[in-house]
């Protein structure tokens, strides 16, 4: 995602010596089918995407189910299906919590409560919102903060992407980078944000097609739930308190100590549920674009919900394989493999001889982890089968593990198609932040509707090939890619101050959006550079030494939050506030929403949130 | 899809027959001939023949369901 970024990129980096498969000319057809298609929706859509109304907002026209499929598939990237899968075996059904409580209500608030503000005020971006709101200053600083977050994700996507078509495959990085890239700028510069958003919906429906095997006969060969369960239990005995944390969804986060993740509840409520997912869900450009694109309010409103229904959903084809994973997986000689940090891959890297190139290192990593004595003697002299694979490789392995000719090929075209809707949402996200928050104010006022759509095609191919760029430099320098991913967390929070306050308290003044923007940004900033230079600094920012990394983006959102609030409150009571005239169509209270035309119950955007609601409720408390 | 002609759900559907069309025909041969991949595990189930089919029937009903030129 994701609302918290677990995916750990590093992870990705661990390249193995071979490559878990190899594809079949089958499975190659299936691959160069979806590139086919998608370019073909490219080409196809170039005529219908003329005005700037078409090119950035898809004509405004979209149904609600397209919208709200595009929503979730937008954010269902090939890092967020093998990052999650790969934090499921880590963690635990834990790593649930990033699909449900931090996202679910977040999608709802931000169909019932927020979409009238963004749809009435006809804004075509987040930024722009904040113009209107605000003022110009709040909107340049966004679109800044946006444009550069989302180019620089994307190229971190994109690398990561390519080295999994490295691991799993055996496949050039840069034969990856260009074909996946220009199919991306080809399709989204012809057919703008439709083009991507058609697509989005496609890519969706593969990712399924391609994935939902994998849960499926893992169950059947694991003997069902309760088989699962079982066999859970007696892989991790002895390694908490309760051996079944790894099976609670919140029963052992009354401690950090207590649960895998080294989280605690109040982290996951406020942190990641409301900050992180809040700021992620209701205010990032790249999902809420795509519900701007729909054709009416109605429409606006239900599809954030019809994509809650899936967003619950993912977790079968995400956390279930890597849950599945801890108990089926296999080493050559038929014993359980145990899957590891990428730091003990890196260490055991293997030289020509297929001994790990500096021993002693990779000794003292493998006595950090829980395999076998025996196993790590085996890694040691380079024995044959005697691999290493890192957390993030388990749903690829369990792909390998069930699916043959065609079927791998599907499998494989789902990574490949969640990493390309992901792009393109960022492409498209920032060809129209650029145009029209950055390059219309800043740089061209008068330009012709035309004049501007050519500069959103061309600032998609400016921003792929930035995209690129990005890419290349983390493969040289590894180091930043920690960096480009907190830009995310370390951006959302103050955004999500900001646009709250200004969106439900009249009172909100624009000098206090602009500087509770900016010194938010600062300040959680800051706390992210004073744990990188400080480990230690983590047990502060999470209020306990028993803290794991995972705690710290929750915990640094809810302070970053806290802090951009005081500011807009404060800066608010002392300057003057906008007349509340000037407010309509922006703010709570200062805006008559427009009658709806009256619907069945069946259509009716509150029934389906209710039922949204049970359905999230009673998973919490069948997994508590 | 509105506005552009022929829509995404009939896009879906072909997509979806091609495939499970390929996969479909793949799982007879596989079955027919006893040639199964030996690392594939559970192959037993037939995977590619149901799983094919069902992408097949899916994608089929969507193309006749979303077909162009026919009447909303």
């Amino acid at each position: 995602m994701s609302a918290g970024g677990a995916a750990s990129l590093p992870n990705l980096l661990a390249l193995s010596a071979a490559p878990l498969a190899r594809l079949g000319l089958l499975d190659i057809a299936v691959i160069a089918i979806y590139f086919a298609v998608v370019l073909w929706i490219g080409f196809y859509l170039k005529g219908r995407s003329n005005t700037g109304e078409e090119f950035f907002l898809a004509g405004r026209e979209m149904t609600a189910w397209i919208a709200g499929l595009s929503f979730v598939s937008a954010n269902l990237g090939s890092l967020e299906l093998m990052g999650w899968a790969g934090s499921a075996y880590q963690y635990g059904i834990l790593a649930t919590h990033w699909y449900w409580v931090g996202a679910i209500p977040a999608m709802l608030f931000l169909s019932l409560m927020m979409m009238p503000f963004y749809y009435v005020s006809k804004t075509h971006s987040v930024p722009g919102y904040l113009h209107l709101r605000y003022g110009g200053h709040t909107r340049t600083v966004a679109a800044f903060s946006f444009a550069t977050e989302m180019i620089l994700m994307s190229g971190v996507n994109m690398f990561a992407m390519a080295v999994v078509m490295k691991v799993v495959l055996g496949w050039n990085i840069t034969f990856s980078i260009l074909v996946s890239s220009v199919a991306v700028a080809l399709y989204v510069g012809l057919g703008g944000l439709r083009s991507a958003i058609f697509n989005e919906v496609l890519q969706f429906v593969l990712i399924w097609g391609g994935a939902l095997l994998v849960p499926v006969l893992g169950l059947v060969q694991a003997g069902g739930w309760e088989g699962l369960k079982a066999k859970m239990l007696a892989n991790l005995a002895g390694t908490f308190p309760h051996p079944d944390s790894y099976l609670h969804l919140w029963r052992d986060t009354g401690s950090f100590a207590a649960n895998p993740m080294g989280v605690h509840w109040t982290g996951i409520v406020f942190g990641l549920g409301f900050v992180i997912s809040f700021g992620y869900w209701t205010t990032d450009f790249l999902v809420v674009q795509r519900v701007l694109a729909a054709r009416n309010l109605r429409a606006a409103r239900m599809a954030p919900i019809i994509g809650s229904f899936f967003k619950m959903a993912v977790p079968f084809i995400v956390i279930l394989p890597g849950l599945l994973g801890l108990v089926l997986l296999q080493n050559a000689d038929g014993s359980r493999r145990q899957l590891v940090g990428e730091d003990v891959v890196a260490a055991c890297a293997a030289s020509a001889t297929g001994r790990p190139a500096n021993a002693a290192a990779c000794a003292a990593a493998l006595r950090k982890t829980a395999l076998p004595e025996a196993y790590q003697q085996k890694v040691l002299r380079g024995a044959p089968g005697a691999d290493l694979h890192s957390y993030n490789q388990a749903l690829p392995l369990m792909m390998v593990r069930y699916l043959g000719p065609g079927l791998l090929g599907l499998g494989i075209t789902a990574l490949i198609a969640g990493f390309m809707s992901g792009m393109a949402g960022n492409v498209s996200a920032f060809s129209t932040v650029w145009t029209y928050d950055i390059y219309r104010p800043l740089i061209h006022k008068r330009g012709t509707d035309s004049h501007y759509v050519l500069v959103g095609r061309l600032s998609i191919l400016a921003g792929v090939a930035v995209s690129i760029g990005a890419a290349y430099l983390v493969m040289h320098a590894h180091g930043i890619m920690d960096y480009v991913q907190a830009l995310f967390s370390i951006f959302i929070a103050p955004l999500l101050g900001v646009i709250l306050f200004g969106m439900f308290w009249k009172r909100a003044t624009p000098l206090a959006g602009f500087l509770g923007l900016l010194t938010g940004i600062v300040f959680s900033g800051s706390l992210f550079v004073w744990v990188k230079l400080n480990p230690a600094a983590l047990a502060r920012v999470a209020l306990s030494p028993d803290a794991r990394p995972m705690a710290e983006n929750v915990f640094r959102a809810a302070w970053a939050f806290l802090f951009t609030a005081v500011v807009v409150l404060a800066v608010s009571l002392v300057t003057k506030p906008r007349p509340v005239a000037e407010l309509e169509g922006l703010v709570y209270g200062a805006t008559t929403l427009p009658a709806e035309e009256p619907a069945p119950f069946y259509k009716n955007e509150w029934m389906w949130a209710g039922v949204v609601m049970v359905i999230f409720v009673a998973l919490n408390v069948i997994f508590w | 899809m509105q506005g552009s002609g022929i829509p995404i759900w009939f896009f879906i559907g072909l997509v979806l027959t091609i495939y499970g069309a390929m996969i479909l025909g793949y799982g007879t041969y596989e079955w027919i001939s006893g040639n199964y991949p030996a690392t594939v595990q559970m192959t037993y189930l037939h995977t590619p023949v149901w799983w094919g089919g069902l992408l097949a029937a899916l994608g089929a009903f969507y193309v006749i369901k979303f077909r162009p030129g026919r009447e909303k």
